[in-house]
């Protein structure tokens, strides 16, 4: 049960943007301009900034931000979504290039205590061909994760354990993108 | 020096808001919203919660700026100073007490915050929207902490910095000028 009366039943961030709509509205923003756009120079795409998210939320535990990023992820793969299962279980083993492997190594240190990001560990990346544009993105990323998945667990707001809910919002994160709710239907996210 | 490449005159989270300007509006944005909006909780006591979420993360730069525009907003120096030691015996009251300890879990991890820390604070009289505003300030600076230690920006160590960088903060906010932050002409 949520720590403060939402006055919706909806769902993890989607719950406390209906509670919240004005501080809501730059989450969102965010969210899109992050996941859907990129720094001039960076070569990541839409799939690969939703890995990043969904790796830091499962870091932090927070099963909703997890489980919903990581279906986005698994839309934007397509024939390639095994990537994703393989990245939340062992990211050393994950048929992923050294250039995601080495960025999510900086995501991890992003999640930790972001004061370990070394010179070594942009370094590899780098040698890998990441630009400064990725490496932005990766530690902004993470940080932002770090955000989101606080706000939601802080609340502790409600996570749906249907995998199918996720599914859903996967699909509607990868063609819709990220859209403030105006409404607290639980079938949404 | 920082990772990537960034202006001489800019540092800090200074000059990674002029890095990416779509992501920083958003970010401009709900810190204007959140620390100088409409609330019950007055804005010396939303830098607070500022100032203790970067001391914990231990993110230099952030934290002397916050402390900085809390002891501007306060009138003096000494609370923020006594927050950061120790919540339980600084000169601030009981809600203010719980709602600190709200945010100093919320740094450690969202799962961390308890229901009898949530449960100390709507007795001692905390709102809803004042519970809420907390962890979303607290999530928030973990989000700048970690952008600006994760990118090794570089921290000023003259007080004079951080003097002039609270006197903007406290007066004209968190809204990016016009124009941005051009480079000194030399």
């Amino acid at each position: 049960m949520p720590h403060i009366q939402l006055n919706n039943d909806a769902p993890g961030i989607r719950s406390l943007v209906l509670y919240r709509p004005d501080t809501g509205q730059p989450l969102y923003e965010l969210a899109q301009a992050l996941l859907r756009a990129g720094s001039p120079g960076s070569t990541l795409v839409d799939a690969e900034r939703e890995l990043i998210a969904a790796y830091v939320s499962s870091r932090n535990c927070t099963d909703f931000c997890q489980n919903s990023h990581a279906a986005a992820a698994r839309f934007l793969y397509g024939d390639n979504q095994s990537i994703v299962d393989q990245v939340l279980t062992d990211v050393d083993t994950a048929s992923l290039s050294p250039k995601m492997k080495a960025l999510l190594s900086i995501a991890e240190h992003v999640q930790t205590d972001a004061r370990t990001v070394s010179t070594e560990l942009v370094e590899t990346a780098r040698q890998y061909g990441a630009t400064d544009g990725d490496v932005h993105d990766t530690v902004l990323i993470a940080a932002s994760f770090c955000m989101y998945n606080r706000y939601v667990d802080g609340l502790a707001t409600l996570t749906p354990a249907d995998p199918a809910a996720y599914m859903a919002m996967g699909e509607r994160m990868g063609t819709l993108g990220y859209v403030i709710p105006q409404s607290g239907r639980t079938n949404q996210a | 020096m920082p990772h990537i490449p960034l202006p001489d005159h800019l540092p800090g989270i200074t000059g990674l808001l002029e890095y990416r300007l779509d992501t920083a509006e958003p970010i401009r944005n709900l810190t204007q919203l959140l620390l100088r909006g409409e609330s019950t909780l007055s804005e010396g006591e939303r830098e607070l919660i500022a100032a203790l979420v970067s001391s914990r993360n231990c993110t230099n730069f952030c934290n002397a700026a916050h402390t900085k525009a809390a002891d501007l907003l306060l009138g003096e120096p000494e609370t923020a100073l006594a927050v950061k030691a120790d919540i339980e015996t600084a000169p601030v009251s009981e809600k203010m007490k719980a709602l600190l300890q709200i945010a100093a879990l919320t740094q450690q991890s969202g799962r961390a915050v308890s229901t009898e820390a949530i449960a100390r604070a709507k007795a001692a009289g905390a709102s809803d929207r004042e519970i809420h505003d907390t962890v979303l300030i607290a999530a928030l600076f973990c989000l700048y902490n970690k952008y600006v230690d994760g990118l090794a920006t570089v921290t000023p160590t003259d007080p004079a910095y951080y003097q002039l960088l609270g006197e903007r903060i406290t007066g004209r906010g968190y809204v990016r000028p016009p124009g941005g932050y051009p480079t000194p002409v030399k």
